[in-house]
C-alpha cells in the first residue's frame, strides 16, 4: 500500500502538478485506491480471459459541468472530477480495476476506455456496450488490465468529448517500465472550441464551411496570379469550383484554442527536467477534429510506443498525431534552458506551445505557424472512383483540362517508395501514368501513406526526419502472422456539401452491423474516397496496420487513412461481443461514419 | 393562429424525426436579407427574407418568409410565407415541394403549390428554382455567390428573376413579363456567421407586359435602392 501511494505521488508531478483542483480529486481517488489495495487478494481472480490479476484498485470519477478557461475564452463544458484539467488514471498491468463513475450532468453520459482490451460490456458505448449512465446515477466499471502503455478515456455520449470530457490512462507494465526515463509526463492535446459540440454540428450541417476561415479569397487570387498568371490562377479555381470542392477544406472546425493538458500557449503547461535527464512524453491527441504536427525544436524525439504498444525505437524530428492516436517519445534535453513543445495543427489554423524547463516560470519560444497547406487534385483522387493517380482522375473528370493543372506539384513524386505500398490496391491503377514518376532516386523523404502529390505530405520543421507509419515496427508481435480469411472493403465516403459522412455510402443509422467471426483473422481495407483524412478507430480488437512488415506490423487502435488512399488493417478477432467502429473525428462519427461490429461466436 | 399551426407542425416533425433518428436534429434561422432599402423613388422599404429550417439530412421542413414593408404606412407591400419540404435528389441539389401564401396589404391573397430545386451549382452558385402553381402561376429563379474579399469581408452578388406564367392583373403581372431584382451586398462577419452587417445596392425592374402594367398603375419601373442591414444566422 505505501508502495502504491508512493508511486502514485511520484507520478503526480506530471501533467497534473499545475492543477490544484485536480490534486484534491487525486487524493480522494488515491484513498480509494489505497483502501482497495489493502483488500487485494494475492490469488488470480476469475475474470474474462482469465488474466493473471496481481492487484486491485478502485477509482472514483465524477462527470461534471465545469468552467473551462482556455486563456483565449471561457465557456461551460464537461469535465471529470470537477476540473477542466484531464484526470490521469494510472493502472498496472494485471490490476483489476473498479471504476465508479458518477454522472452529475443532467443528461446521460458514458466513459469509453480508448484502446483498452476488455469485455465489451465495459467498453462504454451507449447503445452498443450498455445503456449509458443516466443523470444522477453511478455506474461501476470493473475489468482486468491486460496490457500496458498510454491510452485515454472519454465520453461516448453526444458531444461531451469535444466539450471537454476526456482524460488520460497510463498503464505500467508488469515488471516496471521497459524504457528507463527520469521523468514521465502526459501531454494530452485538445482543440477547445468556444461553441458547444451541438452548436458546431448544427452549423456544419447547415453550412459546411461555417468554420473554414482559411478559404481562398481575392487576396490569395492576386498573390497566385502574381506568382503564376491570372489566367492560370482563375483556371485552377474554376476547376475546384466546378467540382464544388475547396482545397482549403483540411480542418472542418477552425477557431479552436489548442491546449496541452488543458493549458493553452499563454497558460504554458510546463514539465520540469534536469539537464541530461531522459524525459518520457506521452502524446495523446484528445482533439475532437484536429490532427497536430508535434516537435520540440532542438531535440530529437525517440518514438518508443504508438497507441500503447511498444515499437522499435525510431528517432524523428517531428511527428503527426491523428485524432485519438497516442505516441510515446523519449527526449533528452542537455542544456539548462526552456524547450518548446510545439503542436501545430495540420491545417495551420491553431497551435499550442508547452515548455520543458529546468525550473518553473520559464517559457519556450513560440514560432510562427508555417504556411497553410492546400489540398491538391491528388487528394481528390478517391472521389473520382479508384486511385488518385492522375491518368485515372483525368479520364473521369468532365471539364478538366490537364494543361490547367497549375496547382499540382509533381516534384512531390520524387522519392516515392513502392515497396511500402503493401496496403494499396493495385487493381485500380489501370490509368496510372508511370512516365511522370521519374527521379525516384531521392532518399525516402516522402511518406507513402499520402497520395502522390498530396498537399498534406508533411515535412519536418528542420528538414529532418518526419515519422511515417512505415517507420513503425512492433517491438513484440501480439499475434503470429497468418493470412486473413477474407477482406472487408470499407469505402470511407462523404458529401462535404451536406456534411454527411458514411461508410460505403451508408450512414450508421441505415447500416447493418459488420459481422466478424470469433477466431478469424480478417483484413479490413479502408478506401478513402473523400478529401479528408479519417482516423478510424475499432473498439475492442487491435488494428494491425499493414505496412509490409508481417507480424511486425504496428499494433494500433486508431488508424489514419489519408485522402484518396487505401490502407489495410488485419484484425485478429479474439474478443466476443459487439463493438463500435468509427471515424474518430467527432462530427464525422456523429454524421454517420460509424458502424457496429458484431463478433459471432466465442466464449460467452 | 397561423403561428400556432406552424408550431404544431414543427413539434410533430420534431417528434417524428427524433424517434426515427439518433442523429441530432438540424435546425436554425437564417436571414439572407434583413434590411432597409432607400429607393431613388423616395420610398423607404423594410425588407426581410429568411428561412427557418428544421429536419434531417433526408427531409427538412422550411418556413420561408419574405416581406417588404413600406416606411410610414407600415403596409406590407409584399408578404410571402412558404412551408417547404426539402429532400435530397442529387449530390448537390434538393427537391422542394410546398405551399406558398402571398398576403400583402391591399391586394387579394394568393395561394400556390411550390415545386422546385435548391442547391449548389458548379462555381459555388447557390441556386433556387421554383414553380409556383395555381391559377396565377409563376416561376422564380434565384442565384447568389459569395465572393470572399477576405475571409470575413464578403461581396455577395445576387439575382432573382420572376416570370409570370399567367396574367395576374391585381398584382400587375403579365404572362411572360419578367421582373428582375439584382443586388450587390458587402458584408462583414462581425460575430461568427451569425451577425454580418452589410451595405449594398439593389435594383429592380420589370419587362414586357408586366412593365406596362406597372407604368399603367402609375408606379415607377426600374428602382435602384441603397440598402443596409444584416445577415443573421442562429
Amino acid at each position: 500500500m505505501p508502495l502504491f501511494s508512493a508511486k502514485f505521488l511520484a507520478r503526480s508531478d506530471t501533467a497534473l502538478s499545475t492543477s490544484e483542483h485536480l490534486s484534491g480529486s487525486l487524493s480522494r481517488r488515491q484513498f480509494g485506491l489505497a483502501a482497495a489495495a489493502a483488500l487485494a487478494m494475492p490469488s488470480a481472480l476469475q475474470a474474462h480471459q482469465n488474466p493473471t490479476i496481481t492487484s486491485k484498485g478502485t477509482y472514483d470519477i465524477t462527470v461534471d459541468r465545469v468552467r473551462i478557461d482556455t486563456g483565449d475564452f471561457r465557456k461551460t463544458g464537461v469535465g471529470y472530477n470537477n476540473s477542466q484539467f484531464p484526470t490521469v488514471l494510472r493502472f498496472k498491468e494485471g490490476e483489476e480495476v473498479t471504476i465508479n463513475v458518477k454522472n452529475n450532468l443532467n443528461e446521460t453520459t458514458s466513459i469509453h476506455w480508448h484502446g483498452l482490451i476488455l469485455p465489451f460490456r465495459q467498453d462504454g458505448v451507449p447503445g452498443i456496450s450498455f445503456n449509458g449512465i443516466p443523470p444522477g446515477e453511478t455506474f461501476t466499471y470493473r475489468f482486468p488490465i491486460t496490457q500496458a502503455g498510454t491510452y485515454w478515456f472519454h465520453s461516448h455520449s453526444g458531444f461531451q468529448e469535444p466539450d471537454g470530457a476526456y482524460g488520460a490512462i497510463v498503464i505500467e507494465p508488469r515488471g516496471g517500465e521497459r524504457v528507463r526515463a527520469d521523468r514521465d509526463y502526459v501531454v494530452q492535446l485538445a482543440d477547445n472550441h468556444p461553441h458547444s459540440g451541438k452548436k458546431i454540428m448544427r452549423n456544419l450541417k447547415r453550412m459546411p464551411d461555417y468554420y473554414n476561415r482559411s478559404q481562398r479569397t481575392l487576396q490569395t487570387l492576386i498573390k497566385d496570379s502574381r506568382a503564376d498568371s491570372l489566367q492560370a490562377a482563375l483556371q485552377e479555381r474554376g476547376m475546384w469550383g466546378r467540382m464544388r470542392m475547396m482545397p482549403t477544406d483540411i480542418e472542418d472546425v477552425q477557431g479552436f484554442t489548442a491546449s496541452i493538458n488543458a493549458q493553452s500557449t499563454s497558460q504554458n503547461w510546463t514539465g520540469l527536467f534536469r539537464a541530461g535527464e531522459k524525459v518520457r512524453l506521452r502524446f495523446i491527441n484528445a482533439s475532437a477534429m484536429t490532427y497536430f504536427d508535434m516537435r520540440i525544436p532542438g531535440l530529437k524525439m525517440t518514438v518508443i510506443q504508438a497507441d500503447g504498444n511498444d515499437v522499435k525505437p525510431v528517432k524523428v524530428d517531428e511527428l503527426r498525431i491523428a485524432v485519438a492516436e497516442t505516441y510515446d517519445v523519449i527526449v533528452q534535453p542537455r542544456e539548462n534552458k526552456a524547450y518548446s513543445i510545439i503542436a501545430e495543427s495540420v491545417g495551420r489554423t491553431g497551435m499550442v506551445r508547452g515548455t520543458l524547463a529546468p525550473r518553473e516560470g520559464m517559457a519556450g519560444a513560440v514560432p510562427a505557424m508555417r504556411p497553410k497547406p492546400l489540398l491538391t487534385m491528388a487528394d481528390m483522387g478517391g472521389m473520382m472512383g479508384g486511385m488518385g493517380m492522375e491518368g485515372h482522375v483525368m479520364q473521369n473528370m468532365a471539364g478538366m483540362d490537364h494543361s490547367n493543372m497549375a496547382g499540382m506539384d509533381h516534384s512531390n513524386m520524387a522519392g516515392m517508395d513502392h515497396s511500402n505500398m503493401a496496403g494499396m490496391d493495385h487493381s485500380n491503377m489501370a490509368g496510372m501514368d508511370h512516365s511522370n514518376m521519374g527521379g525516384m532516386t531521392e532518399p525516402s523523404s516522402v511518406d507513402s501513406s499520402y497520395a502522390n502529390g498530396s498537399g498534406l505530405i508533411p515535412r519536418a520543421y528542420n528538414g529532418g526526419k518526419f515519422l511515417s507509419y512505415a517507420d513503425l515496427t512492433a517491438a513484440r508481435p501480439k499475434y503470429k502472422y497468418r493470412k486473413p480469411s477474407r477482406t472487408i472493403e470499407l469505402r470511407l465516403t462523404g458529401n462535404m456539401e451536406r456534411y454527411i459522412w458514411s461508410i460505403n455510402d451508408v450512414k450508421f443509422n441505415d447500416a447493418e452491423p459488420i459481422v466478424l467471426n470469433y477466431g478469424e483473422r480478417v483484413r479490413i481495407r479502408f478506401i478513402n474516397e473523400t478529401m479528408m483524412a479519417h482516423p478510424m478507430h475499432l473498439h475492442g480488437l487491435w488494428s494491425l496496420v499493414d505496412v509490409g512488415k508481417g507480424s511486425r506490423n504496428p499494433i494500433k487502435h486508431t488508424v489514419n487513412v489519408n485522402p484518396a488512399m487505401t490502407v489495410d488493417i488485419d484484425v485478429e478477432v479474439d474478443e466476443p461481443g459487439q463493438w463500435a467502429f468509427h471515424c474518430h473525428l467527432s462530427y464525422h462519427a456523429d454524421a454517420g461514419m460509424f458502424r457496429k461490429v458484431v463478433v459471432n461466436g466465442g466464449p460467452a | 393562429m397561423q403561428s400556432l399551426k406552424i408550431a404544431g407542425v414543427a413539434s410533430l416533425l420534431i417528434s417524428t424525426f427524433s424517434a426515427a433518428h439518433a442523429e441530432p436534429l438540424i435546425y436554425g434561422f437564417q436571414a439572407e436579407q434583413f434590411e432597409y432599402r432607400s429607393g431613388d423613388n423616395d420610398e423607404g422599404v423594410f425588407v426581410w427574407d429568411f428561412d427557418f429550417v428544421i429536419g434531417t439530412d433526408e427531409l427538412k421542413f422550411v418556413w420561408r418568409s419574405e416581406a417588404e414593408i413600406l416606411e410610414g404606412s407600415g403596409d406590407f407591400e409584399g408578404l410571402e410565407n412558404q412551408l417547404r419540404l426539402q429532400f435530397p435528389i442529387s449530390t448537390f441539389f434538393d427537391g422542394v415541394v410546398g405551399v406558398q401564401a402571398s398576403t400583402p396589404d391591399g391586394l387579394p391573397d394568393r395561394y400556390n403549390a411550390v415545386l422546385g430545386l435548391k442547391g449548389l451549382a458548379p462555381g459555388f452558385l447557390e441556386v433556387d428554382a421554383d414553380f409556383y402553381l395555381s391559377d396565377h402561376s409563376f416561376f422564380r429563379f434565384e442565384a447568389e455567390y459569395e465572393g470572399l474579399i477576405t475571409n470575413r469581408l464578403i461581396l455577395t452578388p445576387s439575382i432573382e428573376v420572376t416570370v409570370p406564367l399567367e396574367d395576374d392583373l391585381a398584382y400587375d403581372q403579365a404572362s411572360g413579363g419578367a421582373t428582375i431584382e439584382a443586388g450587390l451586398r458587402l458584408s462583414y462577419d462581425l460575430v461568427d456567421r451569425s451577425f454580418s452587417p452589410y451595405i449594398g445596392i439593389n435594383y429592380e425592374k420589370s419587362f414586357g407586359g408586366t412593365a406596362d402594367l406597372i407604368r399603367a398603375s402609375g408606379e415607377e419601373n426600374g428602382v435602384t435602392s441603397i440598402v443596409f442591414g444584416t445577415r443573421l444566422m442562429f
